[in-house]
């Protein structure tokens, strides 16, 4: 069972990855963990995609509002920092 | 006072995707009417229209830009690229400052809107894509032109139905003659060839069923269309500072309310619309030699149309071609009379009149020379090109050789 849910994660981080490097017109191997969206190009537009993109592929309901990137309803700071916040998304919805 | 003169012309619509292409159809006669391609077409009753064919938007646009456009904008970015190219202006910053956008659109992006209601109704999702705002507004094809061409200065979208393209290149006139502006990129975008786009004008009982005939005795209705054309207008000292090519003055313009029924047509408003036109142009009726009529093909425009340009051209309405080329390219709503546009400079240019194709039979009621089915050589040296919209809001436009 517990070994699921970290496939599962890993599935996670790598469908974030690939929705964020579709974004931002690169290749998933081109973005870690420490990437921040603005530096892989990614405006403000486009975090709202990504936002949008991540919602559909999961099937969750993400906390954003572009008017307050920074509060800690769901951390944006880094692609790791957004994978961990979708992972608990995720295990919520699961629960 | 200042002088308005075209520099540029761009289009995308049934008839070719440039200016020239356009010119060759409508000198051939060609109709673009044709099967409708939409979704759930089964559904309509209304399965005819002309559509833009063989556009491939991602030939013109990147991925990531054509997320924020609606089939309008393409449309009208396509045309706009072809104006700006031919016109070969290089703005300074400062000139930027002095060069605005107005286009007309009846519908915006309608498909837009359409595809997302389906999303929330039909397919009862509670999620929508981010863009559906910046794509669906009446002024997002106007801000894309402004954004890919640095245009800083006054720029606005007109919505007045099926007469919005003139009203916005009159406006565009009217701004580089009063000084606010030397440069507008100016005309009409429309794609509302969706389902709901479509069925919304079905119910109004006024669309063909077989293809559009104005004038024609037979006629059965309006067809619509989808498409655009935009074109530089220039003030004319600005314009001939740097020798560009000049491919025809925008003499004068001419507007009125009919403030009578809301889709009625009215002898009173296109009269005085024509007769306000006239008179900015410092022009006589006899001076027009080809009028571009509205045209649209039903019952009651076609008739009223010919009446009105009988009590403002008198006589001499007995030897002006009167054509509509919507019987080619179909209605294009908001974007039509800057489709219609092309058909005026082309009759400047190259002194050929654009016909009006499917024509059967003359009308005892219509007492014109709609130039039936071939187009006809004809030197001419001042158009008028008249768009009536629903809501009884009238434009025309005229247009003079530059010498």
């Amino acid at each position: 069972m517990g070994l699921d849910i970290r496939q599962e994660m890993d599935v996670v981080a790598e469908r974030v990855i690939a929705i964020i490097a579709e974004q931002a017109m690169l290749e998933p191997e081109d973005i870690t963990q420490d990437s921040q969206l603005a530096e892989l190009g990614i405006d403000s537009l486009g975090v709202v995609e990504c936002i949008f993109g991540i919602e559909e592929a999961f099937g969750i309901t993400v906390p954003f509002n572009a008017n307050t990137p920074d509060q800690p309803g769901f951390d944006i700071s880094s692609v790791g920092a957004i994978i961990a916040e979708v992972e608990k998304l995720v295990a919520r919805r699961a629960a | 006072m200042r002088r308005v003169v075209i520099t540029g012309a761009g289009t995308l619509n049934p008839l070719g995707e440039d200016v020239s292409a356009s010119f060759a159809a409508m000198q051939a006669g060609h109709c673009a009417i044709g099967p409708l391609t939409c979704r759930d077409v089964e559904r309509l009753s209304v399965q005819i229209g002309a559509e833009v064919r063989g556009f491939d938007p991602e030939a013109h646009f990147a991925r990531n830009t054509l997320t924020l456009l609606d089939r309008f904008s393409q449309f009208a970015l396509v045309s706009a690229r072809q104006a700006m190219g031919q016109a070969g202006l290089d703005l300074s910053a400062d000139a930027a400052l002095r060069a605005g956008v107005i286009l007309g659109t009846a519908g915006g992006g309608n498909t837009t809107v359409d595809d997302n209601y389906r999303t929330v109704y039909e397919e009862g999702k509670n999620r929508v894509h981010p863009f559906v705002v910046p794509r669906l507004m009446h002024n997002a094809a106007t801000s894309h032109l402004a954004m890919e061409f640095g245009l800083k200065g006054p720029s606005f979208t007109v919505s007045t139905a099926c007469a919005s393209a003139n009203h916005a290149m009159g406006q565009a006139a009217q701004l580089i003659r009063g000084g606010v502006a030397d440069i507008m990129l100016t005309g009409g975008s429309e794609a509302m060839l969706c389902f709901g786009g479509i069925k919304a004008w079905e119910g109004l009982r006024v669309m063909s069923r077989d293809t559009c005939r104005p004038f024609s005795k037979d006629r059965s209705g309006m067809v619509q269309g989808e498409g655009a054309a935009v074109f530089v207008f220039e003030e004319l000292d600005h314009a001939r500072a740097r020798g560009a090519e000049i491919l025809a003055e925008v003499a004068g313009f001419g507007m009125s309310s009919d403030a009578g029924d809301i889709v009625m047509p009215d002898l009173d408003g296109p009269v005085r619309a024509m007769r306000a036109a006239l008179a900015d142009a410092g022009l006589a009726p006899q001076d027009i030699g080809y009028v571009n009529a509205h045209g649209t093909g039903t019952a009651a425009n076609d008739r009223v149309e010919a009446r009105a340009l009988r009590a403002v051209l008198g006589d001499h309405l007995d030897r002006v071609p009167v054509s509509s080329t919507k019987s080619m390219h179909g209605h294009l709503i908001g974007a039509t009379s800057a489709v219609e546009l092309l058909a005026g400079v082309m009759a400047l240019r190259d002194g050929i009149i654009a016909p009006t194709v499917n024509f059967t039979e003359a009308d005892p009621e219509i007492a014109l020379d709609p130039v039936p089915n071939t187009a006809r050589e004809a030197r001419v040296d001042a158009v008028m090109s008249n768009a009536f919209a629903f809501g009884g809001l009238n434009a025309v436009l005229i247009l003079k050789r530059y010498t």
